[in-house]
């Protein structure tokens, strides 16, 4: 007992101190509600199908997805598309492959099996198509970024079970284009984006209203596109995250179940020695054991 | 182990199998009939805890490594083939790269245990010495292992800290090429780490056959930390310890599991999921959380060189701790000055901790100072007046005293009613 209260009180004393150290400036990303959060957390598959949409149709261009394979897409806890849906895109694919029987590399149309094909032969090609800056690749885009909250956040997102840094920061950078502030000198070929590190951005705003057709109705705004994208890749990040919270609650409960009956096995063995002495003596197991001196 | 062995062979092969190699009856002494004192708290069951997250790293590594490939072009997409791929590869990833965070976490309490009882004390000081050896190889296995996904902050992570030994006068420079293979972390460098990371758990495996041998020649020490007297004292390791350690394994599985399914990256940096870039530096440079008290006081001190000396001395203090506390009273119970600077000190190691995750800047680099100063200053100056000056509380005569006052456990509201 009192070791537990003094941990707590330690952690309470740090906690206390710190926040006036630790405040930090800047704007962060809004918190969103994601579908993916909290330990029930499933994607929203139609959600999944408009970011795959938004990804093919903006960010492709220029942006990677090289961990990603066609057949991807149709397996469980996706986006939900069939087989042949998977295939179809595929095949609007060009793939290079190849050396043939003459010794030629040759261009095909994708099959499930291969990755999503590079927008640029190398990173030198894409940097000199953009500027001199270089597209990120964007299978684990959302895992790999994040932004700090400061202070002892940290300890509740324990509890919480805040882990959307990632998917909130990707979704504010995509809205977060405004005009430059008048003291701020923006670098040759870079664009103001107040959520970005530095805030001078290679990447010019690349979503805007309107932009990308949605057939299930959905509003078609920047604010939509960037939440949909933004699922999209945390789905491109995690892909087996459905599994592991589903398996989750499964190991989380026969493991409750078993510390309960564990619990109650060591009160019935232990019952003797707590309570009676005497009635020890007799249960014990022969031991030449006669104790130290 | 107490004298010989109490096992009798209950067939005929077992008794031919014990006149050669006497192996049952090793089990039986060691974890049957061993007799561990009955006053044991929660706080013991650690050891358990930690042989099983041992076992579970090597088990979980071992079939990574079915899938991995150590190159500096492939590892990185090795890991995420095995997190996309691989059946059920996520969960041997999570489990691993967790299980190192939980490791540590039950390392720090089984030591910070070991200071609050004293267990360090006479006769266990040989024990006390092991633990320190396995605890310096946990921290080698870890840093190597985080290199080893050769993302972003495994790359850089591997370059601050191998850069440590190029504070070594003279011939710094000469052991870092060395260390590295080359003239930079690269391929070799990853090479060398992952046949280090592989080879050095079996190492821990080794020294904990040590650890456990050391404790079963002096035994157990206790909430009391006094010697157990008598049969009245102590019960055998099974069914109690058996029993008890199987609940507290269990409790801390649930613990492990939380992290793992549900916060699978929480103990990670984002940093890590880009891989390795040489041109590019991450705005900070941060070591895994179980070494952020002690990147803490690297930092403190401006000179680099006094700096490392200051973190190896940090950690290598800890072996002197048996003589550098030498009060005969070993459970802080019975002391409560030591207790109080006892609990100062893990609120200093949670700060310095706090500290190591800050950049080195301000406030925080003052702070860490002061912090470093108490850090030393505890096991150097606290302790030893400590145990020359403290009044201590009178010990109870026997463990079983300690535990029951006139037939009844203490905590228990009131005396069991007798039977008419």
């Amino acid at each position: 007992m009192m070791m537990q209260r003094s941990i707590l009180a330690a952690a309470l004393m740090l906690g206390m101190a710190a926040p006036a150290i630790a405040a930090e400036g800047g704007e962060l990303p809004p918190k969103q509600s994601w579908s993916f959060s909290g330990p029930l957390g499933k994607f929203d598959r139609a959600q999944l199908q408009r970011g795959f949409k938004v990804y093919r149709e903006v960010c492709q261009s220029c942006h990677s997805l090289s961990l990603v394979s066609f057949r991807n897409l149709a397996e469980p806890g996706g986006p939900g598309f069939t087989v042949p849906q998977a295939t179809a895109v595929a095949a609007e694919y060009k793939v290079q492959d190849g050396p043939n029987d003459a010794g030629e590399m040759f261009e095909r149309p994708g099959r499930l099996a291969d990755r999503f094909p590079k927008p640029f032969p190398n990173d030198n090609a894409a940097r000199a198509a953009n500027g001199g800056a270089l597209p990120p690749d964007l299978s684990l885009i959302t895992k790999a970024r994040t932004y700090e909250r400061g202070g002892f956040w940290f300890l509740a997102d324990l509890v919480t079970q805040y882990q959307e840094q990632g998917p909130d920061y990707i979704d504010a950078l995509l809205q977060g284009y405004t005009e430059a502030p008048k003291d701020f000198t923006l670098p040759e070929g870079t664009h103001y984006n107040k959520y970005f590190p530095g805030h001078a951005i290679g990447m010019p705003a690349p979503l805007s209203d309107g932009q990308v057709t949605y057939d299930d109705g959905s509003p078609q705004t920047v604010a939509q596109y960037a939440k949909d994208v933004t699922a999209f890749l945390m789905w491109t990040a995690e892909p087996h995250m459905e599994a592991r919270k589903r398996l989750g609650l499964q190991v989380m409960l026969f493991l409750l179940v078993f510390a309960v009956l564990l619990y109650f096995t060591k009160k019935k063995v232990w019952h003797a020695v707590k309570h009676d002495p005497e009635l020890l003596e007799g249960q014990r197991p022969p031991t030449e054991y006669k104790g130290r001196t | 182990m107490s004298g010989h062995s109490t096992y009798q062979p209950q067939n005929a092969f077992m008794r031919w199998m014990e006149a050669r190699l006497p192996i049952a009856g090793l089990v039986h002494s060691s974890f049957i009939a061993y007799p561990t004192p009955r006053n044991l708290n929660y706080w013991w069951t650690f050891g358990g805890i930690l042989s099983f997250m041992l076992a579970a790293q090597i088990v979980t590594g071992i079939i990574l490594v079915m899938h991995y490939t150590p190159h500096e072009l492939m590892a990185f997409n090795s890991v995420e083939h095995i997190m996309r791929d691989v059946n059920y590869g996520w969960l041997l990833r999570y489990l691993h790269s967790n299980g190192a965070s939980m490791f540590f976490i039950a390392v720090y309490i089984h030591m910070f245990r070991g200071m609050y009882y004293g267990s360090y004390k006479a006769p266990r000081e040989v024990l006390w010495i092991l633990g320190v050896i396995i605890y310096l190889l946990m921290m080698a296995t870890g840093f190597l292992g985080y290199t080893l996904p050769w993302g972003q902050m495994s790359f850089w992570g591997a370059t601050v800290i191998t850069n440590f030994f190029s504070a070594i006068p003279w011939i710094g420079e000469t052991v870092v090429t060395w260390l590295w293979g080359g003239y930079a972390v690269g391929n070799p460098t990853l090479q060398r780490f992952f046949s280090l990371h592989y080879l050095l758990p079996f190492v821990i495996a080794g020294v904990v056959v040590l650890h456990v041998w050391a404790l079963h020649v002096v035994g157990q020490n206790n909430p009391a930390g006094i010697e157990p007297k008598g049969d009245k004292d102590t019960v055998p390791f099974t069914p109690y310890a058996t029993i008890k350690d199987g609940f507290g394994m269990v409790c801390f599985m649930l613990f492990f599991a939380y992290f793992v399914f549900y916060l699978p990256n929480y103990l990670g940096h984002a940093d890590n999921y880009i891989p390795a870039n040489p041109a590019v530096t991450p705005a900070h440079i941060v070591p895994e959380w179980y070494y952020l008290p002690f990147y803490a006081i690297l930092r403190a001190i401006p000179n680099k060189l006094l700096g490392v000396v200051a973190l190896f001395a940090s950690i290598g203090i800890l072996v002197f701790l048996p003589w550098l506390d030498s009060s005969k009273v070993r459970s802080a119970r019975y002391r409560p000055l030591f207790r109080q600077f006892f609990w100062i000190f893990v609120a200093v190691c949670l700060g310095l901790g706090y500290l190591g995750a800050k950049p080195a800047e301000g406030g925080y680099v003052v702070a860490s100072q002061i912090l470093t100063f108490y850090y030393f200053a505890h096991f150097l100056i606290i302790l030893p007046l400590l145990s020359r000056f403290e009044k201590t509380k009178p010990l109870p005569n026997s463990i079983a005293e300690s535990v029951l006052k006139d037939g009844v456990p203490i905590g228990a509201s009131a005396p069991a009613p007798k039977k008419a």
